[in-house]
């Protein structure tokens, strides 16, 4: 069983913000998804490999040419908040 | 104008002269004008594009070339494929601002093939969900009984095939999200082989499991429309350079001496009765046209939803971990740190689901869970592939119910999420396989409870890559079922000009 704890932890890997009601539903709604989860560990897989892909592709290459890329101002278009051509966040260095 | 007849006759139409792609476009814009207020299949309407890139169409066919079966023809596109100048959502709050500067490839295909997008079709936020109550907008309906769900989570796109409010549309598909809403409004969905149709411009759900693909009134359709939107993209390493056949050149094949695996673990306790009647009548009109059909047993799938909910919630808190409004989307006022902007974003951004599957797949992924999660199940995922290789080899074909019921009612399932995950048992086997899968309409059958009769799904699956084989093979049975896919006992429906069915085209009768 998940723990509260174990939620708050997962919550700030996540980086998720959550009330105190949004983290006991999620403790209580998580617990319940891993019960069914956990039929997982039943299953005999001595010597199975892993799938990550259904259909296999490795190493797809491609000419290493120039091309053109999007325009810088198409680009911070979209930005929340920006300072001339960067992105402006809250301040990450203090003084 | 009929609004509710395939994209195949609708450009027969165009080509005899008898209506025109801008009289179409005009015919379901001023449809979605007067039902899209009580249906909800569009998160946005481009009624200035469509008709722009109508009256392109409209030029072609005067002037006799036409540019394919595509041409001038009326679409929904789930909004999670990135349009330019068009804002995307995705059904989220955290992009309900964002304008892409560039077409997703399946865009661009479509509009070279001369398609005519009417908007974008609603969705549960981020593709997360199975009945599009999840979009962080508003609800869909579903056209044969507004009080229930369109299943999802392209309900969007279903919902306006199956409404006449798009002549044909466009989802995606990551564990049943096509299939189970085209069962739900009584159309066909093609979930087709992973690679096969471009996910550049796809907002990334989880990446390995992605599937974009058609919903058509009718197979023929469907198959015109994988005939546009496959072939592969440099700019997807998985996109897969494989030819892409005319879909359409051998449909009236049959069925005539093909294997059919019928799957015992598919018909499980739980499941509508009238659902699974509906489903062994169906069965029963292939044996009538010369498949042989046998039992198989496919034994992993008791485990293959729980490895679902595992890769799936991984790779989307993976994929989810850019909505950090820095660069594109929501971003939350009211100062704090770096750190408190990020969390304080993404708590506002987000819906319920949405953050449900990062929490479940963040913790499936972190440290000291990793191998007894995320690790185990994709070893099962190996073993779920497995069992089909191994049917495919006997079979030319599995075939299944496509969801354990019908349509079921608003509200019913949205307190409890693992109730909502069950609707995917039948449709994740074939997602965490790869391999192509098609829903087509069985019949109709009575809810439990009461109300208009709703449509049953009959979902075919194939080796990988064998969509034309699967395509005629769901052709052999629509002919043999003779659905008629067009809600009928539907209220709301003004059936101005629009074709009834009497009794509706029963799947056994």
């Amino acid at each position: 069983m998940i723990s509260r704890e174990e939620v708050e932890h997962v919550a700030r890997l996540a980086r998720l913000a959550l009330t105190a009601e949004e983290l006991e539903r999620m403790r209580a709604q998580l617990n319940a998804i891993l019960v069914h989860i956990d039929a997982l560990r039943a299953v005999d897989t001595e010597g199975v490999e892993p799938t990550s892909h259904a259909v296999p592709v490795v190493n797809v290459m491609r000419e290493d040419e120039p091309r053109a890329c999007f325009p810088r101002d198409a680009m911070l278009a979209n930005a929340p908040d920006r300072s001339g051509e960067f992105f402006r966040v809250p301040r990450i260095i203090e003084d | 104008m009929d609004l509710q007849r395939p994209i195949h006759e609708l450009t027969a139409a165009y080509r005899r002269g008898e209506t025109t792609p801008g009289a179409a476009t005009e015919a379901y814009l001023a449809r979605i004008e007067k039902l899209d207020g009580r249906i909800g299949a569009y998160i946005t309407v481009t009624a200035e594009e469509a008709r722009a890139a109508a009256a392109a169409a409209d030029r072609r066919y005067r002037d006799g070339t036409p540019l394919g079966p595509l041409d001038g023809v009326p679409l929904s596109i789930k909004d999670v494929f990135c349009t330019r100048g068009v804002r995307t959502t995705c059904g989220s709050r955290i992009l309900e601002q964002f304008v892409p500067p560039y077409d997703a490839t399946l865009v661009t295909r479509l509009a070279a093939a001369g398609a005519v997008m009417l908007g974008k079709g609603n969705l549960d936020e981020f593709a997360m969900g199975s009945s599009t109550e999840h979009s962080a907008f508003h609800v869909t309906r579903n056209p044969w009984d507004p009080s229930r769900v369109p299943g999802g989570s392209s309900g969007g796109p279903a919902a306006a095939v199956a409404g006449g409010l798009a002549a044909g549309g466009f989802g995606t598909d990551t564990g049943g999200s096509i299939r189970q809403p085209a069962a739900f409004c009584g159309v066909v969905g093609l979930k087709p082989t992973y690679g096969r149709i471009s996910r550049y411009g796809l907002v990334a759900f989880a990446s390995s499991l992605d599937h974009p693909g058609p919903f058509g009134r009718d197979v023929t359709d469907a198959a015109l429309l994988l005939g546009a939107a496959a072939g592969h993209d440099p700019r997807d390493a998985t996109s897969i350079d494989a030819p892409v056949p005319d879909y359409t050149a051998d449909l009236p094949r049959g069925v005539r001496g093909l294997r059919l695996g019928v799957p015992d673990e598919y018909f499980i306790a739980g499941m509508d009765p009238e659902v699974e009647r509906a489903v062994r009548a169906a069965i029963e009109v292939l044996k009538g046209l010369g498949a042989g059909v046998e039992r198989v047993s496919l034994p992993a799938t008791p485990y293959a939803l729980a490895t679902y909910y595992v890769i799936a919630p991984a790779e989307a808190s993976s994929n989810l971990a850019r909505y950090d409004g820095v660069r594109y989307g929501l971003r939350a006022e009211g100062g704090g740190d770096l750190i408190e902007m990020y969390e304080a974003t993404r708590a506002q951004g987000f819906g319920a689901e949405v953050k449900r599957r990062i929490m479940l797949g963040t913790y499936a992924l972190s440290s000291g869970y990793y191998e007894a999660y995320y690790g185990q199940a994709q070893k099962v995922r190996t073993k779920i592939a497995a069992d089909f290789s191994a049917a495919f080899a006997e079979f030319d074909f599995v075939v299944t119910p496509t969801s354990p019921s019908v349509a079921f009612g608003l509200g019913e399932k949205t307190d409890d999420p693992l109730a909502m995950y069950l609707n995917d048992f039948f449709t994740v086997p074939m997602s965490l396989a790869g391999i192509p899968a098609i829903s087509i309409p069985a019949g109709l059958a009575e809810p439990e409870g009461g109300g208009p009769r709703l449509p049953v799904g009959f979902q075919i699956a194939a080796p990988a890559f064998a969509e034309q084989k699967l395509l005629d093979a769901a052709y052999a049975l629509e002919q043999g079922i003779g659905f008629d896919a067009t809600p009928s006992g539907a209220p709301y429906v003004p059936m101005d000009g629009i074709k009834r069915t009497g009794s509706g085209g029963e799947g056994d009768g």
